[in-house]
């Protein structure tokens, strides 16, 4: 895609662009962002994940930053390629990519893989940030500890988990997105035309990066079928799958393989609905066959 | 059983099965649902002590990245509708039957899942027309799909004997549920076919197999994004091809940099 395309364009616009006429996100629409994004996994679906849910959430941004119909619909389906972190961790997002598309509303050269690249390259390491403080710690201390009322019978122990919870949410939503936003429009506006294109850019690099940390390390498959089973020294049976063979050639490659299948059909304009059903009936048949199991089975 | 009651649960149903996708006000955890429901029957006294027992099973129910846990939603509505409600099961069989129903709840979550796809393919063409209102609508419609999948099987479980409850537990194939948690295991790949294929250009595929290679090594996801960061700072300013191409369409910035570095030569 081409990142440079637009250079000569937008570094008119710069100068044209004064700070009267610059659009600007209203607190209004600061806190419906932050309220909108409670609903980011609504539509989650397997093909694109929480797309929709991420559009529904800057709507309000696209609302106030594109007058013109076609300038609007060009944002809405930016917005609706493929998207997914914690659910709590996408407010920072938010905040980020707000502030990128008040600077393109603004004449600003960023274009539409760029500000893909930034949430993708946002979505994987803020994942992993969440997911670890969010469900692996506060959720499993708060619940045990509103367990411990509950199962004694205490109606406490539904509400310290409740209310606890969401006041804690809000908060952390709130923070977080005032936190992207702020730093985004300081990045935008402390960079030159040339100096934007090289983080734009980065941003690219970075969210191709994750993607590939994320491939093997999100996908879930496991040929079970055995090659070999050998009968170690104290007498124990070690058993060698398809999966196991394959990953010891190149960490991985089940997915791998699994996904440049995927972006090959897709390249040949078969529908992914098709492609999705189509990977089901494979898991289906798979264990009905005996050659995929379960993960970690 | 008043109208009341069935109102409540059902909506108290309702609300966890939205809850499990959305995952913000946690309405389909135990600790909440169970007592809802409980509350349902004006009893939340019986049900806050089976969602305290069923909050401690499913500490470590968590959806990462794109795999889903057991479903507690569904979980803790029904087996709180058993003990509550007037087939009066006692806690013990009440949680004994939770892990089965959140095994059926994550079949039909992951159904709902799937026809979210045909309800985001619509939203498409609405956002094609630049029609906000039907992208909202289409957006929370999926939600709703969400809401009834647990609604109205608490609904019929409300109705049910017991036992035809569990011999329908039973009844369905473990080919068709392990089948499709396999599927839901490695369905991902798509997404992320989707979004390589438009990212992909011949500059940024290394960026990828980088990417995938150090995978494998024991880095969570933040060093990870460290790593992809200094990558990413290493290409953009070290790379001179990128320096020239910045010369080349006629920005000065680069070239700047670009006769910086030949100076210090």
């Amino acid at each position: 895609m081409a990142i440079f395309k637009k250079k000569n364009k937008t570094e008119n616009n710069n100068i044209t662009v004064s700070d009267a006429n610059k659009k600007k996100l209203t607190k209004g629409d600061l806190i419906s962002i932050w309220w909108r994004t409670t609903f980011s996994q609504a539509s989650w679906n397997y093909e694109r994940m929480q797309n929709l849910g991420f559009l529904y959430g800057i709507m309000p941004a696209i609302k106030r930053l594109y007058t013109n119909k076609e300038d609007k619909i060009a944002a809405m389906k930016r917005h609706m390629q493929f998207y997914n972190t914690h659910p709590y961790l996408t407010w920072p997002v938010m905040g980020v990519v707000a502030s990128l598309e008040e600077d393109r509303a603004n004449g600003g050269e960023i274009d539409d893989a760029a500000i893909n690249g930034v949430k993708i390259g946002m979505m994987g390491p803020l994942a992993g940030v969440g997911d670890p403080i969010f469900w692996g710690t506060l959720r499993p201390v708060l619940g045990a500890f509103a367990a411990s009322m509950a199962t004694g019978g205490s109606l406490a122990g539904f509400l310290v988990f409740l209310i606890g919870w969401n006041v804690i949410r809000m908060a952390f939503a709130w923070f977080t997105q005032k936190l992207g936003y702020v730093e985004g429009v300081k990045i935008t506006d402390n960079m030159g035309g040339n100096q934007l294109q090289k983080l734009t850019f980065g941003a690219s690099v970075l969210g191709m990066f994750i993607m590939g940390v994320l491939v093997p390390r999100w996908t879930n498959i496991n040929l079970s079928s055995v090659i070999q089973t050998t009968t170690e020294e104290d007498g124990t049976q070690k058993v060698t799958t398809l999966n196991d063979m394959l990953n010891s050639i190149f960490h991985g490659l089940p997915a791998l393989l699994l996904l440049f299948l995927c972006v090959w059909l897709l390249r040949k304009k078969v529908n992914p609905l098709i492609i999705i059903f189509g990977l089901f009936a494979f898991g289906i048949l798979g264990y009905w066959l005996g050659f995929l199991a379960l993960p970690g089975a | 059983m008043t109208i009341l009651t069935i109102v409540l649960v059902i909506i108290f149903a309702f609300l966890a099965g939205m809850e499990s996708i959305l995952d913000q006000f946690q309405f389909h955890q135990p600790v909440v649902a169970c007592t809802l429901i409980g509350l349902a029957f004006g009893d939340p006294i019986k049900g806050v002590i089976l969602g305290g027992t069923l909050q401690l099973i499913a500490l470590g129910w968590m959806n990462i990245g794109a795999s889903i846990a057991p479903d507690a939603a569904f979980a803790s509505v029904a087996s709180a509708i058993l003990v509550c409600g007037p087939a009066g099961l006692d806690n013990g069989r009440g949680i004994a039957l939770a892990v089965p129903f959140s095994m059926a709840g994550l079949i039909l979550t992951i159904a709902v899942r799937t026809v979210a796809i045909f309800i985001v393919h619509a939203a498409d063409k609405a956002v094609e027309k630049g029609n906000v209102r039907l992208v909202e609508a289409l957006h929370f419609g999926t939600c709703i799909l969400q809401g009834l999948r647990v609604a109205i099987p608490a609904a019929l479980i409300l109705f049910l004997p017991p036992e035809q409850v569990t011999a329908a537990l039973n009844s369905v194939p473990d080919v068709i549920t392990n089948g499709l948690q396999i599927g839901g295991g490695f369905i991902v790949v798509i997404g992320y076919a989707m979004i390589t294929n438009m990212m992909a250009t011949k500059d940024l595929w290394p960026f990828f197999f980088v990417g995938f290679v150090v995978s494998q090594l024991d880095f969570n996801l933040i060093e990870m994004g460290a790593i992809g960061l200094c990558v990413a700072f290493i290409y953009i300013n070290v790379w001179p091809a990128f320096q020239n191409r910045i010369a080349g369409s006629g920005g000065s910035g680069g070239g700047d940099d670009l006769d910086a570095v030949l100076e210090d030569y």
